[in-house]
């Protein structure tokens, strides 16, 4: 699968219950619409770490690495790269 | 304690069906087994299921005056009723029992409906003026005691609890999807709506009035009037600095009037325990007790088997240092599942989380000590400012006035400890939600906390949370607010709304109440006493809560009669297992009869695919977060509570009816 359709499944299967309808597109940030709370960030944080196998620094976890599917693929991509 | 039940004509004579006085009585009687009374005219019904507590001999209710013009139904305490009752003495009236509820019918007729403003208790009750043919129903200033009314065609009902509504043959309480969408939000429904179509709740600190048939026309509902409603300082007062003088002035008055304020309560016939919960407002309430009676106190708990939610060191500390004869119950998983169809059944409400269900362990185990009437700590936290919810708000207000801060918004770390570990640019954006509406919003306090509880609503079906969208709660709840809420500051704003909604809606009713009265137990709470209440009102917010320490003033008042750790231990949330404690057993059981596609499809509330989505993650074990726990309690109570008002309410009534002989018809009137 795709980075981004896996990570786009995680966020629809696991914060908005299967149910895309709220997500109007990948630079939608998922903080400011409520999608991730706080208990959120970590969850995301333990599917990146579990299900992509990176290893992610303190100083990583910013809304600009985390907030939108977008600024997630670019995350990920430059962790992999 | 009691139940209390009538029916009213609306226009003409009262028809009461066969089996109606034993089911209404009978559904209710966990409120009042001691003794069932009922009396009945042309046109009106009353009924009463007595806890015993004052006056054993002569209180049997329902009680007239001298001449039978005026007839009550009461449930609850006037605990100044001595006093008052030398008052009218004074002014000629002359009593025949040592009830309280002669006082309150007395005062009613010297005072008509302004007796309520000399009442210090916890009540609700209809008084019925023959001469007149007005029904007057009245309920205590927070709300401690509940009062329902519906109709059925040209009858007009009341009672205690909706069930005992549903014990009138005509009437059947439909559940409101939408209203009970509402609760995904604000956690209540906003009185006078309740979670069903057709009943109303009388709110807090109201009394209503119905004249049937007057001048010939039927009265469509009862006139609501507030009587009293909590009130704060101007916002510039309430943040005034307050020297040491004027502060140990203020200490003083609080513990007079807590002194006050428990010590009154302890009037009754029957012995009066009470629940120490290890922390600091429970301990204050018995400490101030101790010294008053000769007898050895009796003190209760819960304790949890998760070490996470366990209080029990705290509360063997409290009860070594009063000396008390102190019994506890430890609940784990079983018991929580176990217990909470019985909760939701008492409760009457979707309720979000398994908080109740423990306390529901706890009032079964002060009943089956004997025990009657406990005191407790409830209202310490609304009144004196112990929630972070307050702490949140002042700490968001300062935030707003520099809104580009980087430094204010960390003072909610503070708070919220586990908040460090989430990256920095995160806590602005969840805490940063209306910042600047800080000013115009009324609800800027609590922003965070609704946004969040109302990202649960996305588990109702699409036709359900579209209605309850449009009911628009939050117009009802602006209209409501007193004019001058707009005066006053972040505190005591998020301190109104906390009390008129989520303790009056909440903590005293699902999480009170109903948890107290399903094991027939009487519930007294010396923070409520309105004298208390109303000093700290006009005590400025900066002394109750200084700078972030949470209930200050109140701690410097009551400090000298506790242990030192006791005083100064971080305040820990009351919390039970949510999801977690439904894991395997009985809980499992419901949780795969209830949560499963057929049995949401037949309710008709839920999307069965989004909630397959919230057990998928919960059977994974990942349902760790606040939101997603509130979600599935949230929906397995709603789905329980749509099964016991739908398809077994029926025989539910049936069980709990009365056989006839049981119930004792009072006054002159012919039987029926």
């Amino acid at each position: 699968m795709e980075l981004r359709d896996q990570i786009h499944d995680f966020v629809v299967e696991n914060f908005l219950f299967g149910d895309n309808e709220p997500l109007k597109d990948d630079g939608m940030s998922l903080l400011d619409n409520g999608i991730m709370d706080s208990v959120g960030v970590m969850e995301l944080v333990a599917f990146l770490e579990a299900d992509m196998g990176l290893s992610i620094e303190d100083s990583e976890l910013v809304p600009e690495n985390l907030d939108s599917i977008q600024n997630l693929v670019g995350f990920v991509t430059r962790k992999r790269g | 304690m009691c139940g209390i039940c009538g029916a009213v004509a609306l226009n003409g004579s009262l028809t009461l069906p066969d089996g109606a006085a034993e089911r209404m009585i009978g559904a209710m009687n966990h409120r009042g087994p001691d003794e069932f009374g009922a009396w009945r005219d042309r046109s009106v019904f009353l009924g009463h299921a007595r806890l015993s507590i004052i006056d054993l001999g002569t209180g049997q209710q329902p009680l007239a005056t001298a001449d039978q013009s005026l007839w009550v139904t009461f449930n609850g305490e006037i605990f100044n009723y001595l006093e008052l009752r030398e008052e009218l003495r004074g002014l000629g009236h002359v009593f025949r029992t040592q009830s309280d509820t002669e006082v309150l019918l007395t005062a009613y007729r010297q005072w008509g409906e302004h007796c309520v403003d000399r009442f210090n208790g916890q009540f609700a009750f209809a008084v019925y003026d023959r001469g007149r043919r007005r029904l007057f129903l009245a309920r205590d200033r927070f709300g401690i005691r509940p009062l329902y009314w519906a109709r059925d065609r040209d009858t007009f009902l009341f009672a205690s609890e909706v069930k005992a509504l549903a014990g009138w043959p005509g009437f059947r309480p439909e559940l409101d999807p939408a209203a009970l969408g509402e609760i995904f939000g604000t956690w209540v429904n906003v009185p006078p709506a309740t979670p069903f179509a057709n009943v109303r709740q009388l709110p807090a600190g109201h009394t209503a009035t119905l004249d049937p048939g007057r001048d010939g026309a039927p009265a469509e509902d009862p006139v609501l009037r507030r009587y009293w409603h909590p009130e704060f300082l101007p916002a510039d007062e309430d943040h005034r600095h307050v020297g040491n003088e004027e502060r140990a002035r203020l200490q003083g008055e609080v513990r007079e009037a807590l002194t006050d304020a428990s010590v009154i309560r302890l009037r009754a016939d029957v012995p009066v325990g009470a629940y120490l919960s290890g922390g600091l407002d429970s301990s204050a309430t018995a400490a101030l007790i101790q010294d008053t009676t000769d007898r050895r106190m009796k003190t209760f708990s819960v304790g949890f088997k998760d070490a996470a939610f366990d209080e029990t060191r705290w509360q063997r500390i409290m009860s070594a240092h009063l000396g008390t004869d102190h019994e506890m119950i430890s609940v784990g998983d079983a018991e929580i599942a176990g217990a909470f169809p019985e909760v939701v059944w008492h409760a009457e409400t979707s309720i979000l989380r398994t908080a109740p269900a423990p306390l529901y362990a706890l009032s079964g185990l002060v009943r089956s000590q004997g025990y009657k009437v406990v005191l407790t700590g409830e209202g310490a936290d609304e009144v004196f400012c112990g929630y972070n919810i307050l702490r949140e708000a002042k700490v968001r207000a300062f935030w707003a006035r520099e809104p580009e801060s980087r430094r204010r918004p960390l003072l909610l770390t503070r708070l919220y400890p586990y908040l460090e570990q989430s990256p920095a640019g995160f806590l602005a954006r969840f805490y940063g939600a209306g910042l600047d509406e800080a000013g115009t919003d009324p609800f800027f306090s609590h922003r965070p906390r609704w946004n969040n509880t109302g990202r649960i609503a996305a588990f109702l079906h699409n036709d359900v949370a579209t209605t309850a969208a449009a009911r628009d709660p939050e117009a009802r709840l602006r209209e409501s607010l007193p004019a001058a809420f707009a005066t006053w500051g972040p505190v005591a704003r998020a301190q109104y709304l906390e009390m008129t909604l989520f303790m009056a809606g909440y903590l005293l009713s699902s999480q009170g109440d109903r948890m107290l009265m399903g094991h027939t137990v009487e519930g007294r709470f010396p923070f409520l006493d309105h004298n208390v209440a109303e000093l700290a009102g006009r005590i400025p917010a900066s002394v109750k809560l200084a700078g972030l320490q949470e209930k200050a003033l109140l701690k410097a008042a009551v400090a000298d009669l506790l242990p030192a750790e006791i005083v100064t231990r971080p305040k820990q949330p009351y919390r039970a297992p949510d999801s977690a404690s439904f894991f395997v057993g009985q809980g499992a059981e419901m949780a795969a009869d209830l949560l499963g596609e057929e049995a949401l499809r037949d309710a008709g509330i839920f999307d069965p695919q989004r909630v397959a989505a919230l057990i998928r993650k919960w059977r994974a074990g990942r349902l760790t977060g606040a939101r997603d726990n509130m979600a599935f309690v949230g929906v397995l109570s709603t789905q329980l509570l749509a099964r016991q008002f739908g398809s077994e309410l029926r025989e539910r009534i049936a069980d709990a009816a009365l056989e006839p002989a049981e119930i004792e018809w009072r006054g002159v009137e012919p039987k029926p």
